[in-house]
């Protein structure tokens, strides 16, 4: 089945935020941010920005009805600045004017005076001034420190990545509508609607029943629209309830890009032992999240780099531990991956220093300490485990031993141009890790013409979510797809969410809506039983008909509804669904929190110009565990958008903050994500089609983050390239790898002296 | 009072014809099909077609309408993803939607009109034309793959055009609506009762071409300040050859250079080296003359007409005089030119047989990216000896730089490795790179070195690429 949306999405029927028809007497908001990093806030004018044309009314912190604060799991984020300012960005006031464009004007005639206070970038300068988001945790399994004991080999090293700008297309945005008895309707590209409303009724200091937050789809998340998406909408919020109008706030690009916080940098710091037969004994790993300033989800992310430390390998003695530094970038926040990807990086950095010293392909190791079902993770969950599977169908599918053959001919006739090969095997934990989370609920509805609805938690957003749902009714109820229609995510329809995100939403909502449309289902049984005037347990529903002992009735879908109702039997059913065997005690930290892991390896080829430093990903060659894909349409495209994203993270996708805490990279044309002409030229997906059970909805896997690691390959067969021309290239593990950074391997430069800037080149780069 | 054709209606507006067309499209037309991604060109999510009528031919262009002010639409025919609809989908959506090429959907009525303009034009109906077309079109969730698969299939919807006029093929083929069959004859007619942009007062106006680099970098004042428009003035049109030499209209667009005949006969290469210049839709809009004029240090058409020796006729209206490229750079952003002068004409020597030409860039993305590090190299031979060499480079210094000292080094020597070692080291001692965004100081440098031994290398493939890259 393809994309219910596709149709709409093609012909630009699709309503996103900024398209919803403008509800008379609309007015629009812009925010005001700090132009520094970090200070003290010791004059605000607004008098020259309040006699614009078309100004309203303009709100700082002091118009807030209720706590300024929207930090979610910390309350350390207040919405507008008081006294500080902590990032280049922050919001300090809210401007609201007749007109778009009034608004942003008056928005340049505030000045705002600030004492400059220091400055913190670095997350290991942020960890040594004990400037902790929350107190470090550290997961361990075995004995670490009596395990060096026992290794053959020990490598220790850095290794950093960088963070990554989302780059949803649709920028951040909110509408808040005046309903009557003081209520609002919030209209936002939100991950998270319950985030969004309980972060407003917060603010605003209201019930959340005053406030309904309504999600029609996002044009993309990414995981910037779940906690990030809430300052909108509390903006949106204050002002509305202040003045009783709609107001209505689409970030533009730049500001888009300068307020939001994005994937985390980390540094880390990592040891890992062998014994002489290569498994590897001990691995010791230590965590710099740059957090930014304020905690946003920061340590749920770090908490899952920890989760994610040792990959996809089995190593019997770990100590892993993160600390989440605050700094003065804008708070860093979810991003596909979740902190995964982070820990995986330094794991396998670790792993090809490994190799590397010990002369052999990387490979070799990777392939000698993929998990084995039953071993234990560091946090206590024993391993049901595909990654043996995965990599030896990539293997013997692929021929690995060709595609080596291949690239060491090209390597030994080419002088100029130098290919590398890469293996990534992931694993990755299915749940949110807090286990709170992992309950969805769904309302169905089946409308006495037969026709269903169907209102969920989950909030499309490109992923196919809606689809999936409509999937999972028409089957349950055996009827036509066409005869089924998703709502939009409303916090009137379904409460306490949450957020489509860790890639668990379909499972968790796809379960609710079974449970719900089952319960209907048992409920029209009964009355076919009693209109056939058969026992229950003969009924059956297929098809649109209703059969008994497996024969054709007279009844069908469409009268037996209406014979349900009739006889006064519920249509409807809410349902609720909680994730079964979850579970994870953070005083020990053990415990089974994911549900379950997916399994895969991708073999990445990428070929060098060493003449220029730039590059192609030749070939990316997958063998993924989608347990069995309910939709392999959907599941296909999520694999090739994920490798995409993740290359991008790997390689020319480059965030600069400046030392004063600036985003030098805050257009598209400074920050650059892959275009059609930087895709590998092969992407080739094989399924490894399981049918052990699992608690996926249908059997069918989540496929939202996973693949994103697979991007991860990318790097090392750029290096290993980078290694065939200059086998003594000093280079370390410092994603990403930018044409910059391939220049500089190929020909390590000594450094240089003092660097000379003018200042007009600089503007030029449209670094403004 | 501006006036076009939107998809299959005339309208007028009395909007300030500096008024972005995207604005007017989705807020005064309520069209919302068009997106909004970055108001910079850099995403393509608000892309549509602009038809005009050239050489009496109906002739497509995709534009990206947050960088098109009204007064370049004036008298021509604007197609949004509204003006595509037809009952049920149209074929191209039909392979994006079989394909799977959609996911949140945000970004993609810019690759359907992507798609379409490649459908509305007279590029053979090959896949990679397709790509080509949709080079513009930023995609966050598919990762393209899928819209590659949607592309064939819709080059192979042309494949028995032949030599039907690709805007009535497309209507007979009812790849698009039926009305684009029509539009040639409305056009014409609109021509009569249309005014062309008005001349406005010389004092305080802002010259207009494309508006490709403007509506970026000073996008409010550029809806408010009095503009003149050049894009589609008739005497700035054209790409001719005179004798030996080329002549460019100052509204020529980098897409007309890529097309003209006299490049393709004298420079046949030159067409992939305008691939690596910015996009199809901002290539459509750009003029050769405002790559010029913005100044950029690391503007490619200025870095490839400094290697090619051009020379510039600027006119104030009343007089004209001449002044080579190479002299028109004081400083940062700051021209040889008076505020009343615009580049009317651009001249160069057409190479002849002896004669080389190469152009090198690096960015951190090939396609649709700003040069970490660009140049160009024209050098003429006889034998192994250099006759007259000229190369230039961006991205080393404050403005685009002809390298003086390392073109004069290399005239008159015999190449060789060496020779190009020591014209790396002497380009060093011309060049004056920062770090910025682009890149450090260092790679600049470095990068440098290594492009104008790629001049060599690719030039002159004797050369060994072991000694040279030693």
């Amino acid at each position: 089945m393809k994309n219910i949306d596709s149709g709409n999405h093609t012909t630009g029927k699709s309503l996103y935020l900024d398209d919803i028809p403008l509800v008379a007497g609309t007015l629009f908001g812009a925010a005001f941010i700090s132009p520094v990093a970090h200070g003290h806030i010791e004059r605000l004018d607004l008098a020259e920005a309040a006699q614009h044309p078309g100004v309203v009314r303009i709100f700082t912190h002091r118009d807030i009805t209720g706590e300024n604060q929207i930090g979610g799991i910390i309350p350390d984020e207040p919405l507008l600045a008081e006294h500080e300012v902590d990032f280049c960005g922050m919001p300090i006031a809210f401007v609201v004017a007749e007109t778009d464009e009034a608004a942003r004007a008056a928005v340049r005639k505030i000045t705002a005076e600030i004492t400059p206070l220091p400055i913190i970038t670095d997350p290991r300068v942020a960890q040594a001034q004990g400037e902790l988001i929350v107190p470090p945790r550290t997961f361990q399994l075995g004995d670490p420190e009596r395990a060096w004991d026992q290794c053959a080999y020990v490598v220790e090293g850095s290794a950093d990545t960088n963070g990554q700008e989302h780059l949803y297309i649709e920028t951040q945005c909110a509408y808040a509508i005046p309903e009557e008895n003081e209520g609002l309707k919030i209209y936002s590209s939100t991950q998270s609607p319950t985030a969004s409303q309980r972060a407003a009724a917060r603010v605003l200091g209201v019930p959340m029943h005053q406030l309904e937050v309504d999600v029609i789809r996002l044009g993309g998340g990414f995981g910037g629209k779940e906690d990030q998406a809430n300052a909108w909408v509390a903006l949106c919020a204050l002002a509305a309830h202040h003045l009783r109008k709609p107001v209505k706030y689409v970030l533009h690009r730049l500001e888009d890009m300068q307020m939001t916080g994005k994937r985390h940098p980390y540094s880390s710091d990592f040891k890992l032992g062998l014994d002489k037969d290569l498994n590897i004994i001990a691995y010791e790993s230590t965590y710099y999240q740059n957090a930014g300033a304020a905690a946003d989800l920061s340590p749920a992310i770090m908490e899952r780099t920890l989760f994610h430390a040792t990959g996809t390998y089995f190593i019997p003695n770990v100590k892993a531990t993160a600390f989440s530094c605050r700094t003065h970038l804008p708070p860093n926040t979810a991003f596909r991956g979740f902190g995964g990807p982070q820990a995986k990086f330094v794991m396998e950095a670790a792993i090809a220093k490994a190799a590397e010293q010990l002369g052999i392909d990387a490979c070799v190791i990777q392939k000698q300490n993929l998990n084995k079902t039953g071993d234990e993770f560091p946090y206590g969950q024993k391993a049901v485990s595909e990654s043996h599977a995965c990599w030896h169908k990539a293997e013997t599918l692929y021929d690995v031993e060709a595609l080596r053959q291949q690239v060491q001919d090209f390597n030994a006739s080419n002088t100029v141009r130098k290919k590398g090969l890469a293996f990534m095997p992931i694993c990755f934990g299915i749940s949110f890790t807090n286990t709170s989370m992992n309950q969805a609920r769904a309302l169905v509805h089946v409308y006495y013409d037969g026709s269903v609805k169907v209102s969920t938690g989950a909030v499309e957003m490109g992923q196919g979510v809606n689809t999936k749902l409509l999937q999972v009714a028409a089957q349950t109820f055996s009827i036509n797809p066409s005869r089924v229609r998703l709502q939009t995510t409303s916090t009137n329809r379904i409460a306490n969410t949450s957020p489509s995100a860790a890639s668990a939403t379909a499972d968790l909502n796809g379960k609710a809506v079974q449970l719900a449309c089952q319960a209907i289902v048992q409920r029209l049984k009964e009355v076919a039983a009693q209109e056939l005037q058969v026992p229950e347990a003969a009924v059956e529903l297929r098809d649109e008909k209703v059969l008994v002992h497996g024969e054709e009735t007279a009844l069908d879908w469409k009268k037996l509804v209406t014979a349900a109702f009739l006889k006064r039997i519920s249509l409807s059913e809410h349902a609720h669904y909680a994730t079964p065997e979850v579970h994870f005690n953070k005083a020990t930290e053990k415990g089974h929190p994911f549900a379950y892991h997916v399994y895969g390896t991708a073999i990445t080829i990428a070929t060098i110009d060493c003449i220029r430093g730039t590059y192609t990903v030749d070939a990316v060659k997958v063998v993924h565990d989608f347990g069995r894909s309910m939709n392999p349409n959907i599941d296909r495209g999520q694999i090739e958008g994920g490798i995409v994203q993740g290359i991008g993270w790997m390689t020319m996708e480059e965030l600069l903050y400046d030392h004063t805490g600036r985003l030098r990279s805050n257009t598209l044309s400074t920050y650059k994500v892959p275009d059609i002409y930087s895709v590998p030229k092969e992407i080739a997906i094989e399924a490894l089609q399981t049918d052990n059970d699992n608690l996926a909805i249908f059997r069918s896997k989540a496929v939202g983050e996973p693949p994103f690691m697979y991007g991860i390959g990318t790097y090392f067969a750029l290096r290993n390239a980078i290694k065939a021309f200059n086998p003594d290239s000093p280079i370390g593990f410092n994603a990403p790898m930018t044409p910059e950074k391939v220049l500089l391997a190929l020909y390590p430069q000594p450094a240089t002296g003092v660097k000379v800037t003018h200042a007009q080149s600089v503007s030029h780069v449209a670094v403004s | 009072m501006i006036k076009f054709i939107l998809n299959d209606r005339e309208v007028s507006t009395a909007l300030p014809p500096g008024t972005v067309l995207l604005d007017y499209i989705r807020y005064e037309k309520n069209l919302t099909g068009t997106k909004i991604g970055c108001r910079e060109g850099d995403c393509g999510a608000c892309t549509v077609l602009v038809g005009d009528s050239c050489h009496d031919r109906l002739r497509y262009r995709s534009f990206t309408s947050c960088l098109t002010p009204l007064g370049n639409v004036q008298g021509k025919h604007v197609v949004t993803v509204e003006g595509i609809n037809t009952e049920g989908l149209n074929p191209i959506q039909q392979a994006m939607v079989d394909e799977s090429a959609t996911q949140c959907g945000f970004c993609t009525p810019g690759f359907v009109m992507s798609l379409a303009g490649f459908c509305l034009s007279d590029k053979l109906p090959t896949q990679q034309n397709a790509i080509a077309a949709i080079d513009g079109n930023i995609c966050r969730c598919t990762g393209y793959k899928s819209i590659e698969r949607a592309a064939a299939r819709v080059a192979q919807l042309l494949e028995d055009r032949n030599g039907t006029e690709p805007a009535e093929f497309v209507a007979q083929q009812q790849i698009l609506p039926r009305y684009f069959a029509s539009i040639k004859e409305r056009l014409h007619a609109l021509a009569a009762t249309a005014s062309p942009n008005g001349h406005a007062s010389a004092q305080e106006v802002q010259r207009v071409g494309g508006g490709t680099d403007l509506y970026v970098q000073k996008h409010t004042e550029m809806v408010e300040t009095a503009n003149h428009f050049l894009l589609d003035k008739s005497d700035l049109q054209g790409i001719t050859r005179e004798g030996n030499r080329c002549v460019i209209g100052g509204a020529a667009t980098v897409t007309d250079l890529a097309e003209s005949a006299v490049m393709q006969e004298f420079f046949p290469e030159f067409r992939p080296y305008l691939r690596l210049v910015s996009s199809t839709p901002i290539r459509n809009m750009a003029t050769v003359a405002g790559n010029f004029v913005n100044a950029s240090p690391i503007g490619d058409l200025t870095i490839m007409f400094l290697a090619l020796d051009a020379t510039l006729t600027l006119s104030d209206g009343h007089t004209s005089r001449e002044i080579p490229l190479r002299q028109f750079y004081q400083g940062y952003k700051l021209l040889a030119k008076t505020p009343d002068e615009t580049i009317a004409s651009i001249r160069f020597a057409l190479p002849d047989e002896r004669t080389q030409f190469n152009f090198e860039k690096v960015s951190k993305r090939t396609h649709l990216d700003i040069a970490s590090v660009n140049s160009a190299c024209c050098l003429s031979t006889r034998g192994d000896l250099i006759t007259a060499a000229s190369v230039s480079a961006g991205g080393v210094g404050p403005t685009p730089m002809f390298l003086a000292k390392t073109s004069a080094f290399l005239t008159g020597k015999a190449i060789s490795e060496e020779l190009v070692q020591e014209a790396a080291e002497l380009a060093q001692t011309e060049i004056s790179p920062i770090s910025d965004a682009r890149g450090t100081e260092t790679y600049k440098r470095l990068l440098l070195s290594q492009l104008l031994k790629a001049h060599f290398l690719t030039l002159f493939p004797h050369l060994s690429p072991q000694e040279l890259l030693q």
